[in-house]
Order: structure tokens, then sequence, then C-alpha cells
């Protein structure tokens, strides 16, 4: 449980930064919270020649309203982001999903942007990014780009971050009033989700007048539930909800483990997704 | 926690403990915090494979690396590759592989060694691992147990004819009893009691330096056993026991998985031995998951024969035992010590029982908290439910049926054993009434009439295990090497203070204060007075350690005796000083008076002094007070209790809740309440770990899948409701304090109360069994195969 050697930079701009990983080449890593890479490196799972501190970068810390769109800075923990009226307010499925993220003391040091960097295909947050139309705004050595989260995220633990890229912000959408919910399903409390369904809804006189639903764990990057969205367009009984949440597993193609096999995490995604959807619509 | 005990007295009372304060505070001395000047750190190179021939293993360059001074292969080591022991040859027939600490021919499990790296520090060490070039030359790995003992396997050991370790055969004359009735109802079941990893807090440590010009060798080591472990090393190594001082520091758990003769324990003397310098070794939790012994691992075939009105005839158990890779120091005996227990509480005419030790390509398996016990009372206390079922009786009303009252006690169960005293009806009523079992009865059938997807279940389990291991007789009857006696030494300092020595060896338990309590009661000495000596063969020389709820049991018994004879060797000199004969003087709280001259008064303290003084003693006294007694158990104990879990399951997604937990454990008289609650509440956690989250799991080839921490699912206090825990006291009668044990009860009893508590949930809808750990999909799974069975 020794890392193999490696330098270490602390830069504290975007661009010292970038500069340090581009001086790198291909063979650095950047170190946010470090919830993911410390036990990469304890394990000797990765062995990257430089790491890049971007913990002393004010730039990537804290949340902004943008008018539409809050944006929070990379760098943000969890907590910080559970404990933001901006968010609570604005992004509220966000807010539910951060508060699942593993326990109090990893929520305390694991960042945003590192969580969405990592692209755990069992990360929480993810498919609320997707399902919510957030954008990713990254920092290399020709500039900054925006990608919007149909595009950031790629395959296993693989973003559209480039190697001498960082991530600096995730700007999402505001859905003020919208109803959300995260139905996280895990084993133990602290466990990885086997799955989980981001949910959130705009409501109209009782029923549904759009939702936007995103699953965690059910194929290679987070997905969103296209076809359960149109469906439950209109809806406001349970029974209308379970019968859109039917479609939850169209398209998705989930992985099998220990904890799960891929035609029980699609039976899943149909259960938690008209819980996920009842509970966002406060419909029972 | 309970309203019988005597709180006037200092046994008795939930005093806080005194080791508390230190673990608290970080001034412990765990072995990894022993810095000794001029160490090399050990990293072991370990085997990615199952199973495959070891073709080459070449340390050259990672001599070369920065800070290297040694590295070894088998062959390279030499004399000094010393073989782990196994004690406990079950049979005359039992097949004893060698087990080298470093294997050369082949590896037989992921996480067997290979060779060795010192450096002069840690890191350098483990960076070096890379540069030892192995080759191994792929086998096909022998995994599953049916499949292993099946003509035409592959083998574990080459020089073996088949992977089968012992046929352990008990007989019996199940059918020939079965005979004698007309109307028997038999239920057959196949238990797969999965395996599981001790994942102790601590990782495994250890530390070995020469010390200095003498010959003497001190072993500093994360174990459970510093005095067994002495006598096996001097066995294994060839040290004089005399120059091996074993320490056992604070030790951060070990259920089981500490009581052992690693490879690596044995490898660090070693190699301190060789290069004549302090070595260490801190294992790795990824090391840990690997290469500290497993537990459980049987396949258990279980048939339970009852007349159609509910009466137990008589039971037939067969086994599939997984050894592993190797046998370790008890590997073969863990199943043998369930062997006595499968009758349980239940009276019944035959009994047969066989087990098979079977070789896999696994780590070994061996002690796990329990150790066969858990095994045992899952299988019945699951089989008398589903007997239960197929009578249509309720099952407790099946088990008041069978059950042994309590006015027939001392009863000698079918398979041999008599169990001294005992009241299931009453822990059961009390357990019954704190639960509110005919509420939740009420409750779970207008659950099933009203299709509540989430239903209700009612698990019982009602339990007795067999503790205080062990008398030596009944050891070397069973063929294991050593006995089960208990040793205490009890001096008076000048000063009036007390060192108290026991063999015992703590890693959590609260000896220190527990024991303490014991002395304090019978010298009359205050608790803070008194300093509990332990875990260091040194400073006391003569133990057999802790493990299978035996400290109290037994090393209690040795307190109380030793502590008797201090205040014997002090009556003579009180008698001088009081000018009065012996007879005269009577002994309470703390001092002597004479009878019916309560004026005339001297206390153990001041006798201490006289003694250590030796002024003015009586002829032929000797200066200085001690007591010493070694004390071999007259028998087992026998605690037992009744738990109760109320399983919500989720029949959508198959995950279940326990919403509440009900025990109440007869562990006898209580010295510390606190400390048996502690225990039934750790005891609980592990238990019902392996009901709902534990379960280690090899692939095809070999691998754990289940290696680290992510996937080896620990429940914490976030998984668990508050527990309400009683108790009730039927002391035994064979220990002299009264005392059971606790320390693996809850671990016993509540695995099957939670299985029993899901397949009664879910029975109506068909499922009459669920795999553990009972995961969500495992659950699921059942539900589904239910459905479609019946479709």
């Amino acid at each position: 449980m020794i890392p193999a050697k490696f330098d270490y930079v602390r830069p504290s701009t975007v661009d010292e930064a970038v500069a340090a990983l581009v001086a790198a080449g291909e063979d650095a890593k950047v170190l946010g919270g470090g919830q993911s890479l410390m036990p990469v490196l304890r394990l000797r799972m990765g062995e990257p020649s430089v790491v890049v501190d971007t913990t002393r970068i004010d730039e990537m810390k804290g949340i902004t309203d943008a008018g539409d769109a809050i944006v929070i800075g990379a760098g943000t923990t969890h907590d910080a982001v559970t404990k933001s009226d901006l968010v609570r307010q604005h992004a509220a499925l966000l807010a539910a999903a951060t508060d699942t993220v593993a326990d109090r003391q990893i929520r305390h040091r694991g960042t945003v942007g590192g969580a969405m960097a990592h692209a755990d295909p069992a990360g929480d947050q993810p498919p609320v990014a997707l399902a919510m139309g957030a954008s990713f705004t990254i920092a290399g050595p020709s500039g900054r780009r925006t990608v919007p989260a149909s595009e950031f995220f790629v395959d296993y633990f693989t973003t559209a971050v480039g190697p001498d890229e960082v991530l600096v912000s995730v700007s999402v959408p505001k859905h003020t009033g919208w109803g959300a919910h995260y139905e996280k399903f895990n084993r133990t409390a602290q466990a990885w989700a086997i799955v989980g369904v981001a949910a959130t809804v705009r409501m109209d006189g009782g029923s549904i007048a759009e939702a936007e639903v995103g699953l965690t764990n059910m194929g290679p990057g987070p997905v969103k539930a296209t076809a359960v969205e149109q469906a439950l367009v209109g809806a406001s009984t349970m029974a209308a909800i379970t019968a859109a949440a039917s479609h939850a597993a169209e398209g998705t193609s989930p992985n099998s483990d220990i904890h799960a096999e891929s035609d029980y995490r699609e039976h899943l995604a149909r259960v938690l997704t008209a819980r996920a959807v009842a509970k966002a619509a406060g419909i029972s | 926690m309970t309203d019988t005990l005597d709180t006037s007295s200092v046994i008795g009372r939930p005093l806080r403990r005194k080791e508390d304060a230190k673990l608290l505070h970080g001034r412990t001395n765990w072995t990894d915090n022993i810095q000794l000047p001029g160490t090399l750190h050990m990293a072991i190179v370990r085997s990615p494979m199952a199973h495959a021939k070891v073709t080459k293993v070449d340390v050259s360059e990672a001599l070369k690396q920065p800070n290297v001074v040694a590295a070894y292969n088998a062959a390279e080591l030499g004399d000094l590759n010393s073989v782990v022991p196994c004690v406990w040859p079950v049979t005359d027939d039992t097949v004893m592989p060698p087990f080298p600490a470093l294997t050369g021919d082949k590896v037989r499990h992921v996480g067997d060694c290979v060779a060795v790296v010192l450096a002069t520090d840690a890191a350098s060490a483990e960076d070096a691992l890379a540069y030892v070039d192995v080759e191994y030359e792929p086998l096909p790995a022998v995994v599953n147990m049916i499949d292993a003992i099946s003509p035409g396997s592959e083998l574990v050991h080459g020089d073996a004819t088949n992977n089968t370790c012992y046929v352990y055969d008990l007989g019996g004359g199940y059918e020939d009893e079965l005979a004698k009735h007309s109307d028997v109802v038999r239920v057959k079941r196949r238990f797969v009691n999965q395996r599981l990893i001790p994942a102790f807090m601590e990782p495994r440590a250890v530390v070995a330096a020469p010390m200095g010009m003498s010959d003497e060798i001190t072993v500093w080591t994360s174990t459970q056993i510093p005095h067994v472990l002495r006598v096996l090393l001097q066995l294994v190594t060839g040290i004089p026991e005399q120059n091996l001082r074993i320490i056992a520091p604070d030790v951060g758990g070990g259920f089981g998985g500490k009581l052992q003769c690693y490879r690596e324990e044995i490898l660090v003397t070693q190699l301190a031995r060789k290069l004549g310098r302090p070595v260490k070794w801190n294992e790795t939790r990824s090391e840990d998951m690997v290469a500290t012994h497993h537990g459980r691992d049987q396949i258990q075939d279980i048939e339970l024969a009852a007349t159609k009105d509910g009466k137990f005839i008589g039971l037939k158990v067969d086994l599939l035992a997984n050894m592993g890779g190797y046998l370790q120091i008890i590997t073969p005996g863990i199943p043998l010590l369930g062997m006595f227990m499968y009758p349980a509480i239940y009276k019944m005419d035959a009994y047969q029982f066989q087990c098979t030790g079977v070789f896999t390509n696994s780590t070994p398996t061996d002690a796990y908290r329990g150790a066969g016990r858990p095994e045992a009372t899952f299988a019945i206390e699951r089989i008398v439910d589903e007997m239960a079922a197929e009578l249509g009786m309720e099952p407790m009303e099946l088990r008041t049926k069978n059950w042994i009252e309590h006015h027939e006690f001392p009863f000698t169960t079918v398979a041999g054993l008599t169990y001294d005293t005992g009241n299931y009806e009453a822990a059961t009523a009390k357990a019954m009434d704190m639960f509110g079992y005919h509420e939740l009865r009420a409750e779970q059938k207008a659950r099933r009439e009203s299709g509540d997807p989430v239903q209700l279940g009612i698990g019982i389990s009602t339990f007795t295990e067999m503790c205080g291991l062990a008398p030596s007789r009944t050891l070397g009857a069973l063929k294991y090497a050593a006995g089960g006696w208990e040793h205490c030494t009890i001096r008076l300092l000048p000063s009036g203070k007390v060192e108290l020595v026991t063999g015992t060896s703590p890693h959590g338990q609260g000896h220190e204060t527990a024991w303490s309590q014991i002395a304090s009661e019978i010298l009359g000495i205050p608790v803070d007075d008194i300093d509990v000596i332990h875990s260091d063969t040194g400073r006391s020389p003569y133990g057999m350690d802790t493990y299978g709820s035996r400290s109290l049991a037994v090393g209690g018994q040795a307190i109380k005796k030793a502590a008797d004879r201090v205040i014997e060797n002090a009556r003579p000199i009180a008698a001088h000083q009081l000018e009065c004969s012996a007879n005269d003087l009577e002994f309470a709280n703390g001092a002597f008076s004479v009878k019916g001259d309560p004026e005339k008064t001297v206390t153990l303290g001041a006798l201490a002094w006289a003694a250590f003084a030796a002024h003015n003693l009586p002829d032929g006294v000797e200066p200085m007070i001690s007591g010493e007694a070694t004390v071999d158990p007259e028998d087992f104990s026998y605690p037992h209790g009744t738990h109760l879990a109320a399983m919500e399951v989720d029949t959508e997604t198959g995950k279940v809740k326990l919403r509440k937990y009900v025990c109440v454990d007869d562990v006898g008289n209580q010295v510390n309440p606190m400390i048996v609650e502690g225990q039934v509440h750790g005891g609980l956690a592990q238990g019902i770990g392996q009901a709902l989250y534990e379960g280690a799991e090899y692939d095809s080839d070999g691998n754990l899948l289940t290696a680290s921490l992510a996937d080896y699912l620990i429940p914490s206090a976030a998984d668990l409701p508050s527990f309400e825990t009683g108790s009730t006291v039927t002391p035994s009668t064979t220990h002299s304090l009264g005392t059971k044990g606790v320390g693996e009860a809850g671990a016993i009893a509540s695995t099957p109360a939670i299985i029993n508590g899901i397949v009664d949930a879910l029975r109506p809808m068909g499922v009459t069994d669920v795999l553990m750990p009972a995961s969500p999909q495992n659950v699921w799974r059942a539900i589904q195969a239910a459905k479609g069975a019946s479709a």
C-alpha cells in the first residue's frame, strides 16, 4: 500500500496546471480530492510519473450564480455542494445525489469535478449531469472549451478531458421548482450503487410536464433514460409512472459483477425508476 | 441489562474498561508502532495465480535495487524455510502435505508466498518486489469442492491420489432408528455455509529481533496465541524454547484469524536470526484478504426426521469442508468442533455425522469466530424451521416440543455431551416478550393478506454452544496436540498493590478490567490497584491464550483459585500478627479479623509489607505472598439463548431490512455486564454479516473476487439496528465462577435467525431457502425461482 515513486507539482492557477500536464507528457495524473486517485496509487493500479495537485487553485473552487445556470468549480467538495443553497434551490437533484456519495469523511475531501472526471460507472453524479444537461469547461494548451454532458462521458473511466487538460468547472442549468429524487440501491450504507436512478420533474397541475431521468451503473457511463422521459409527460398516477418506467432498461448495457448480474440490474432499473420518479413528483 | 445479578459486589458491575483510556488517547502499542534501530523491512512476492508450477524464481535483480539488503527464494532460504505446523490431524490417515514458509515447487492459492525481499525501508522493499523474476506454468485451478472430489480432478498436492484430506465418520445408526417408527417425516436440505474472511481491524504485523548479547530472540506479533506460538515456533525453527520470547502487544481484533502460526511469523523470525538484525513485516489489507486464513466454507447436507406429531427422531449430517490449499494450525479440526453441536438443544435418539475435508486452490481455512459451531447452529436451526413448515407447525412450538426442559439437566445429548445447566424456556419467554412476538405475527398476517410488496418474516434461533475450550483429556481424545488448561499467578507487591499474571491473551475483550474485578472481589483490593499482566511469554510464562470463549470460562477459574491461595498463604502471617490461631481468622473486604473480636484486624496490604520486610514472619513461612494456579476445566460450558429477528423483505427488489433484533443470552454469571453486552453486539454484527453481506468468492481460475473491502462487504453501524439485548442467568455448575463464556454467542446465534426470518417472510411465495449472503440479488433470484416453479 505504498505508491510507486512520482513527482509532485502543486500549481496555483489553471494555466500552471495545464503547463505542468503538458510538460509531463501523457504520464501525469490530476489530483483533486484524492478519494479515487490515492487508492489507485496505493494499490499500484496506476503509476503516473507526475501528480498535479489542483487543490490550491482558487478558480476551481466555489459555486456561483450565472443567471440561467449555476457554475460549480471542479475542486468544490461534495460536502460544499450538498450544503449550497444555490444547488439545493436550482439543482435539487444534484444535491440529493451528492448527499449519497460514500460517507461524510469522503464527502469532505472528495470533489464534484474529480468524481465527474473519474467517470466511475457507479458514480452518483454523472447521471445527474447527463439528465440535467450540464456542461463542462475544460482547459488545455489551446485554451478553454465547453463540452455538453452528452459528449463528456465517453466510456468506463474515460471522459472528454485529454491527458494535457484539466476540468475547470461544471455548469448546471437551473431547474428551479423542479421536484427531484435520487434512488440509490446499494448493499451497505457506504457502498457503491448497484443501480441508481436520478429523476427530476417539473409538475404542472398534478401531472408531469417535463422529466429528466439518468441511470447509474447501467452501462460503461451514465445513461439518459430518454424513452422514460418521453413516456412520463402527462403522467399523474402511479400506474402511469410505472408504465413509463418499464422502458428504463431500454438502450442500457449493464455489467455483470459479484453484486448483480445484468438482468437483475435491468429489473432494478425499472423498479427504481418508478420509485424515483414517484418521489420526485410527489405521487404515490 | 439483567435484574438478577448482585450488583453490591465487584463481580457483576458494568465497570468501564480500564484499557479504554489508553486506546482512546492513542497511547497504544501496535506491532507496527515498534521501531527498532537497524530494522529490515520484509516484503513478500505472492502468487497471482491459484495453481501453477513455479519454474523460476530469480531474486538477483531485486538485490540490485536501492536499499535492498537481502532477498531469497525457497531454495536459497534452505534450512530456514521451516514448515508451517498443523497440530490437529483428525484421523490416523489425515493427509498432511508439506507446507513450507516459502513454496518452491508450485503455488496453491492466490497469495501463496514465493520469495521475500528485505530492505532498509518498507517502500524500497515493496518497490523491489517487481524485480523478482518468477515464471509460472499455469495448471487448472481446483476451486469447487464437489469438482475437487470428483474422479479425475486436478490435484492440489501432486503426490496425493485425490483431493481428500480426510473422511471423519462418527457413524450413528440413523436409518436403524428411523426403521423403528412407522410415521416418519424426513426433511433434507443442502446448505452452503459460505467462506468468510476474518477482516480484523488491525492487519497482521510481526517484528523479530535478536536481543543483543543474549541468545534471546524476541518476536512481537499481532496474535491471539503468544504462548502456543512459542511452542510451535521452537518446534518448527529449532530455536530453543527458552530463547524465544513472544509478545503480543496491543492487538486490534482477531476473531480466530490470529489463532495461527503464520508463515510470515516464521519467516520474520528466521530472517532476524539469519541476518542478526530486527526484521519487520506489516501486511497490507490486500495481502490480508488473500493470506490471512479464511473461515467457514462448508457444504452441509442435513436431514432431520420426526414423527408426524413433531417429535424429533434423528439427525443425519454429511459435510464437505474446504481446507484450502494447505493445512494451517487446526484446519482439519474446525468442522469437528461443530460435530458435537448439530443436535443442539434438542432431544432425539439417533445422530449420524460424517465430514470430508477437501483440498482446493484457495486460501487455507481455519478458526473464525465460533469455529465449526456457527456452521452447525446454522444448519440445525434452519432445518428445524423447514421441518416446522413441512409439518405445518409454528416453528417456536416445534422447538418447545423438542428441546431439553430445564428440569432435565444435566442432560447427555445424542452427540455425547453432557450439558450441565440451561433454561431454554426462560430465555425464550423473555425474548418473545421483548420482541412482541405475537404482535409481529399479527402484522405478518396482515401484510400477507393485503399483498404488501414488503413482507415481514420472523426469524428464530434457539441456540446453544460449547465454550471454555477445553478439558485436556477431551482434546487428547480428539487427537488435538495440546491441552486446554489455563494459568494464573497473583503476586502481592510490598505496597499492597497486586500483579495478576494471566495466560489468556486479550485482543479487545477487556480482560484487564474483568480479571481485576474477579481478583478484587476475592481479595478485597480495589480494581485500580490490580495490574493485569498478559500476552508476553517473558512476563507470563504459562498460558493457553484466548479463543473459543475460553478466557473467562477457564482462565477465570485459575484467577479464582490463585486468589484463594493468596488468602491462604497470607493467613499464617495474619494469625502470627494477631496472635491467634489461623482457624480463628475470617477474611472479608481485604482484611483478616479474629472471629468474635472484630477490632483485631489486619489488611492484606499490611501483610504484603510484612511479608516483604520479613522481619517478623512465623517460623517456616517464606517471605512474599503470592498464589498460583493452573486449572484444567472439568467440562465445556454451554451458554444458550434465544434470538429473534424481524425481517422486512422488499419482494420487488429482493432487498431485506433487519427491522428489529432481540436476543436473550444465558452466559451464566456475568463478571461485567457491559463487556458481555459489547461481546454480544460485536458477535451479532459478524453473524448478521455472514447472513446478509459477507462472502469470499472465487472465480473459476481461483482468483479472489472479493479481495478488497469495497467488494467484501462488512456491515457498519449504519447498516444495523439498535440491538435489544437481555439475559437470563443460569450459572454453570461445572465452572467455579458459574460463568460460561460469551465471545462467540452473537456470531453463532444470529446467522440462522436472519435467514430463517427472510425465508419466513417469503415462504407463502414458495421460497424455502436463500443463499448466503442474502444479497438483494440472491433474495430476488430465490423469489423468481419460486415463481417459476409455481408457474
